[in-house]
């Protein structure tokens, strides 16, 4: 971030931190602060009762790893495939609304975002209509044999990774539509013009171009979709339950605190590092759209 | 001749320099075309299936089965009082905390935006860090932070999640509004003899309005919608959504979509007369 260059230029020392410290303050006491809280639980003793006691416990660690990892790893792979399955319908649409959407573009973006201002569990409910043993999907793919006379779509992985793919879609379009919409076409005229077919010209020219805003897009659904319970609850079942059903299920219903702080905190870190080897295999490491 | 050594030089360059006929560029354009339109279908079913159920007469508790047309959920709208008494409580609570995180997080923009200081880069990182941590990791630690602080969980906990998680949001739009604005008329308004805070009011804040009234529907949007990091924090209150995911356990009522179908309009509604004033606007400034 180069701090210098996008400032207003103007020097202060007190006024910047006086207008920025109410917020500064909410972040710290609130983001921060629960972060370190977070950390100390994890490292905690619990006895019968459920009070916990501070006691560097490591363990717990290992042990949030070892008894769920079929969990961490079920959702580390539902948050891909959803983040491979928002590329592969997202960035086509991007493309259509930046290249061809002209002056309809404002109102196709407008479209792209009215489904999502109803509630997401109610959307997720409609999914749940959609996708119903006697539901239009099921019949249609009994029909044609894609599943057995008895087959289901509710409570099976497919489910779970449709609703992900569908609740996180305008975090992938949005980004990638930003990064295509500021792409110079005559860079792609003048491909044109060296000779270059319009696939190699996408490939070599639009592509590149567009990587930050996949980039962007990538972490802003693999992050929520990965640490979603709500499709996971709704459309699957327990041989789906993916590790924020876990982190839910200790903190509210088992009330085993430690373990469900450790398994957050592993899952936070996990994530970072995702992260960061994500950012290094595009050689972007722009956070920010 | 010239350009068509130079064509066979550029393909003969780079393996495979083919130009494809013109019906296979028609037919590629075409197949884009229909996937694209297909995406923005699947965008759109399950909002078809929200509004068609929202007329549906369901047999038993739960609306999944068309069964058959009625109009009388949307005769009784609010006959379910514990749903209409969430959405108010989420309504209280996305009003509050979309208006304290849009102050808190404008000035914050307005301070990134305007001055150079040392600590601006980590300032920018607390920005960000909120919004690539999961949800569930926001919730539990705030969990964590009220249990060893014996705070009792409610109203002010759901709000200062939620106002947390908006800052970082508002920060982040308002500041990209701001970037290429002119700090300038602010010297030459101070200079035509007006004190800092009239300043601000007469030239600013004008300038910067619609930004800032962009990050705070975003903020309401969030607040009201929002259920993971909610269901940490709530205790024993009972937001929409929180009050939606309950009752669907043991019922779900067609009235839930005739809700969902009026914050659908008026949601439309609000951003069709906003994109029409902004044209207005952007008309008039020529």
């Amino acid at each position: 971030m180069a701090a210098g260059r996008e400032g207003g230029g103007k020097r202060g020392t007190w006024a910047p931190w006086a207008l920025m410290s109410p917020a500064v303050l909410w972040l710290t006491l609130f983001f921060l602060v629960p972060v370190y809280f977070l950390l100390r639980t994890a490292l905690s003793n619990v006895d019968f009762v459920g009070n916990t006691t501070f006691a560097w416990r490591w363990h717990n660690f290992s042990e949030a790893w070892t008894t769920y990892n079929s969990e961490f790893i079920r959702s580390f792979w539902y948050g891909a495939l959803a983040t491979l399955l928002c590329i592969a319908l997202g960035y086509p649409l991007a493309y259509v609304i930046a290249v061809r959407g002209g002056r309809w573009r404002n109102m196709l973006l407008g479209l792209v975002v009215v489904p999502f201002f109803t509630s997401y569990l109610i959307r997720t409910l409609a999914w749940k209509t959609l996708l119903q043993d006697r539901g239009p999907f099921v019949s249609l793919l009994r029909d044609v044999h894609l599943i057995g006379a008895n087959g289901r779509l509710l409570s099976t992985p497919a489910a779970v990774i449709g609703g992900l793919t569908y609740n996180f879609l305008p975090f992938m379009i949005l980004p990638i539509y930003v990064s295509l919409e500021k792409i110079d076409l005559n860079l792609v005229a003048a491909a044109k013009d060296l000779y270059s077919n319009p696939w190699r010209a996408f490939r070599k020219v639009v592509l590149p171009l567009s990587l930050p805003g996949v980039f962007a897009g990538s972490l802003l659904t693999f992050i929520p979709a990965s640490g979603d319970f709500v499709n996971a609850s709704l459309l699957g079942s327990p041989q789906t339950s993916m590790i924020g059903n876990v982190v839910q299920g200790n903190f509210l219903a088992t009330v085993n605190y430690p373990s469900a702080a450790a398994i957050s905190f592993v899952f936070m870190a996990i994530i970072l590092v995702l992260v960061l080897l994500y950012a290094r295999v595009l050689g972007t490491e722009e956070l920010s759209v | 001749m010239t350009t068509l050594s130079a064509r066979h030089e550029a393909g003969g360059a780079v393996t495979g320099g083919f130009t494809p006929p013109v019906w296979a560029r028609k037919l590629g354009t075409y197949l884009l075309n229909v996937w694209a339109s297909v995406v923005l279908l699947y965008l759109f079913a399950p909002i078809f299936v929200i509004i068609a159920f929202s007329f549906n007469k369901p047999k038993g508790r739960f609306n999944y089965l068309w069964q058959r047309f009625t109009l009388d959920n949307w005769r009784h709208p609010f006959r379910y009082s514990d749903l209409v008494h969430a959405m108010e409580y989420s309504l209280r609570i996305a009003v509050i905390a979309a208006a304290v995180a849009t102050a808190m997080g404008a000035l914050m923009a307005i301070a990134l935006a305007r001055y150079r200081f040392r600590g601006n880069s980590i300032v920018n990182l607390l920005i960000v860090l909120p919004l690539t941590t999961p949800e569930i990791v926001l919730g539990s630690s705030l969990l964590t932070l009220f249990i060893s602080a014996n705070t009792p969980r409610g109203f002010t906990t759901i709000l200062i999640a939620h106002i947390m998680f908006c800052v970082s949001f508002v920060a982040l739009t308002v500041k990209a509004r701001l970037r290429g604005f002119d700090w300038t008329l602010e010297d030459a308004s101070m200079d035509l003899g007006a004190p800092p805070w009239r300043t601000f009011r007469k030239v600013t804040l004008p300038l910067i309005t619609p930004g800032i009234l962009a990050a705070f529907l975003l903020s309401f949007a969030l607040s009201i919608d929002d259920y993971i990091i909610t269901v940490f924090v709530s205790g024993n209150s009972v937001t929409f959504p929180i009050q939606v995911i309950n009752q669907a356990k043991v019922s779900v009522p067609p009235q839930i979509n005739v809700l969902a179908t009026m914050v659908l309009g008026v949601s439309v509604t609000v951003m069709a007369i906003g994109s029409l004033l902004g044209a207005r606007r952007a008309a008039r400034l020529g």
